[in-house]
């Protein structure tokens, strides 16, 4: 099994080597960059062109280690005792097992994604040590150990709130996503827009690494930004002229509520073209 | 097998450990990388390499080793402390295509790598323009901003004449690295530390322990006990100084004050100017008419507060000192005095400093701002942040 990016999905070089290290050794592979280039779509791309059935943890800030392997609900366990159902007799009826234990236990390889390990606790990743490096894990309950049967493939992505513990770094691959040179932006949006008018195309980005170089923007746009904001370009049928930045009239660009979300950035954008037009008079 | 570039790692200070490097020899093995550099490059750094600031000493580093330079001599040389004014220097000389012409390459790579090796011990100061020395403008091949075919680059943010040598060496991870630059996000991540979670306010979510207990008690009938949700419960008191000596520090204080903001849900802040004295403002612009007295404020707080002033602690000894010493007005009691009232009110207290900490020693005040608070005053860079939050939350 060898991923070389899909069809969708336009891979870097050191990116591939690090997906084929991290599925030949079964080893997760943590994935970091900033907002916006792809990290969670990575493990989609991967899923379906390795055909790899896909398994999705969302992590939030309350998630703790133990609802990854498995719960106990000893809430309906209490109200069906009070109830008199014969469930009651056996306790497995009240574990539900958790994505560890879905990814481990399934018939066949799975990938299973655990999105931004950062939201959660400090001390989470510290919890799932042994479960990543021996794939098994023990239910108190029940008394049973899960193993797993087919080494899952395991991507992390994290957005850097949180530093993540030395022993837990040790055990994965890392690879940062850098923000893509504007060849590989060209070759993303053609992916993504494969009908797209090529001036079109250069004007935007023009405008948008633009944008990114003004400096003291609070939320730079990223690639999924570019993304929709050539797609609504492409609806609203912009002439590529519109987009030349130099115009002094318009040096504010066209629909740029997709580029940038938040007002102080706008404004902003507002004043330097002001001033780009007085400069111009 | 690759123990150089272990060793390097280590040298450069990367934290790299057995696990990672026999990872990385099991994946050379099982021929993940295939058979190129490059992959090879590729492959290493995502299996010893765990953190985007490390990228950069890592690219040093290979470049280095694979380039056959192992000694001691040419790691001391990545490490060796490049001034940064050295390279910020915006003197840039725009060249002819004749003048481009005229420069002569130094001839090989290696031959190129062995000379700035000497060069880096050879030199010990800043140096632009000219053709030997490294720095910036220039027409030597080691240093920035300047043109040579052959060309190292040493603290330049992107290739001006587009002729990088090789992917490590690209070094598209510097700007990822450097520990000094501090933005918001940076300074929360860091205050973040600071977080203490208590149970307050109304009960609204299932305490599972206490209903299971509760439950058993009654006899197995289902009893529902509840526990209020966990609420930030850090209150951090700032006080900010303003003005004078501060001003060119103001954007890094206004950054420390809008990251405190969103962080904490008990958060007072003051401004004071040089030292605290008998009145505080919460206004900069309205300093001079709307003052809060000391007294008050010492009062206000309880003891379970923790106490961060930031400011530059520059200022006239006397100002400390005296009574009556204060910039700007007759102050009756001493800064000493207010300092003491206000360490003995809360206890948990740090000083964060803007100026940079190799220059202390030569404030006096400094000096002995820091003994009035029992050396706890730490540098407002990343690390002295973290520091201060360590102390803190002891």
């Amino acid at each position: 099994m060898r991923f070389s990016g899909t069809e969708n999905y336009v891979a870097t070089e050191d990116l591939m080597v690090a997906v084929n290290a991290a599925v030949t050794l079964e080893r997760p592979l943590l994935v970091k960059g900033e907002p916006g280039t792809g990290k969670t779509v990575l493990a989609h791309e991967i899923a379906a062109a390795l055909k790899l059935p896909l398994l999705t943890w969302h992590v939030k800030s309350t998630t703790k280690a133990q609802h990854g392997l498995y719960e106990y609900d000893a809430v309906s366990r209490l109200r069906d005792s009070q109830l008199g159902d014969a469930k009651v007799k056996d306790i497995a009826n009240y574990i539900k097992p958790g994505k560890l234990w879905q990814a481990f236990a399934a018939e066949s390889r799975q990938l299973l994604l655990i999105d931004e390990i950062d939201k959660a606790d400090i001390e989470f990743p510290n919890d799932l040590l042994l479960e990543l490096d021996r794939m098994e894990f023990f239910v108190f309950e029940t008394g049973e150990t899960i193993k797993a049967q087919h080494r899952p493939i395991i991507i992390i992505t994290s957005n850097n709130e949180k530093e993540l513990p030395g022993a837990f770094l040790r055990r994965c691959f890392f690879h940062y996503i850098r923000f893509p040179e504007r060849e590989t932006m060209e070759r993303i949006v053609a992916v993504h827009f494969p009908g797209v008018k090529k001036n079109l195309v250069r004007e935007a980005l023009n405008v948008f690494f633009e944008i990114r170089e003004v400096p003291g923007l609070k939320k730079r746009p990223s690639t999924s930004e570019l993304l929709d904001w050539i797609k609504l370009l492409m609806a609203d049928d912009i002439p590529p002229e519109a987009l030349k930045a130099k115009d002094v009239k318009t040096a504010v660009p066209p629909l740029y509520g997709a580029l940038l979300k938040n007002e102080q950035d706008v404004h902003m954008l507002e004043r330097l073209a002001f001033l780009a037009r007085r400069e111009g008079r | 097998m690759f123990f150089t570039l272990l060793e390097g790692l280590k040298k450069a200070g990367l934290p790299v450990s057995i696990t990672e490097y026999l990872a990385l020899i099991e994946a050379v093995e099982t021929g993940v990388a295939g058979y190129s550099v490059e992959d090879f490059y590729y492959l290493a750094r995502a299996s010893l390499v765990k953190d985007e600031r490390n990228l950069d000493r890592f690219d040093r580093v290979f470049g280095q080793v694979f380039k056959g330079l192992e000694s001691d001599a040419a790691l001391e040389g990545i490490l060796a402390h490049i001034p940064e004014e050295w390279l910020k220097t915006l003197t840039q000389r725009m060249f002819s295509d004749e003048e481009k012409a005229r420069i002569e390459a130094l001839g090989g790579w290696e031959k190129l790598m062995e000379t700035l090796r000497k060069r880096l011990e050879e030199q010990k100061e800043k140096h632009s323009g000219g053709s030997k020395w490294i720095g910036t403008g220039g027409t030597s091949p080691f240093g920035a901003y300047g043109y040579n075919p052959e060309g190292v680059r040493i603290g330049q943010a992107e290739s001006r004449h587009k002729r990088a040598v090789k992917v490590w060496d690209k070094r598209e991870f510097a700007n990822l690295d450097d520990t000094v630059e501090i933005g918001t996000r940076n300074i929360k991540m860091a205050l973040r530390r600071l977080r203490k979670f208590a149970r307050q306010g109304a009960a609204t979510e299932l305490d599972m322990d206490g209903t299971i207990r509760s439950t058993a008690h009654h006899g197995g009938l289902l009893d529902l006990q509840m526990v209020p949700e966990r609420h930030n419960a850090v209150k951090v008191l700032l006080f900010l100084d303003a003005g004078g000596s501060m001003d060119e520090h103001v954007k890094v204080c206004a950054e420390l004050f809008s990251a405190c903001r969103t962080e904490f849900k008990h958060l007072e802040s003051y401004y004071f100017h040089n030292c605290v004295y008998e009145g505080v403002w919460r206004d900069n612009r309205r300093r001079h008419t709307e003052r809060v007295p000391t007294w008050q404020v010492l009062r206000t707080y309880p003891a379970d507060y923790k106490l961060i002033f930031v400011g530059d602690a520059s200022m006239s000894p006397y100002e400390i000192l005296q009574p009556g010493g204060a910039v700007e007005h007759w102050n009756p009691e001493s800064g000493e005095v207010w300092m003491r009232r206000f360490l003995e009110t809360w206890p948990h207290a740090v000083w964060l400093n803007p100026v940079p900490q190799k220059h202390w020693a030569y404030t006096e005040s400094i000096a002995m701002m820091r003994k009035l608070l029992e050396g706890r005053m730490y540098p407002l860079t990343l690390g002295g942040l973290d520091a201060a939050i360590g102390e803190l939350s002891h």
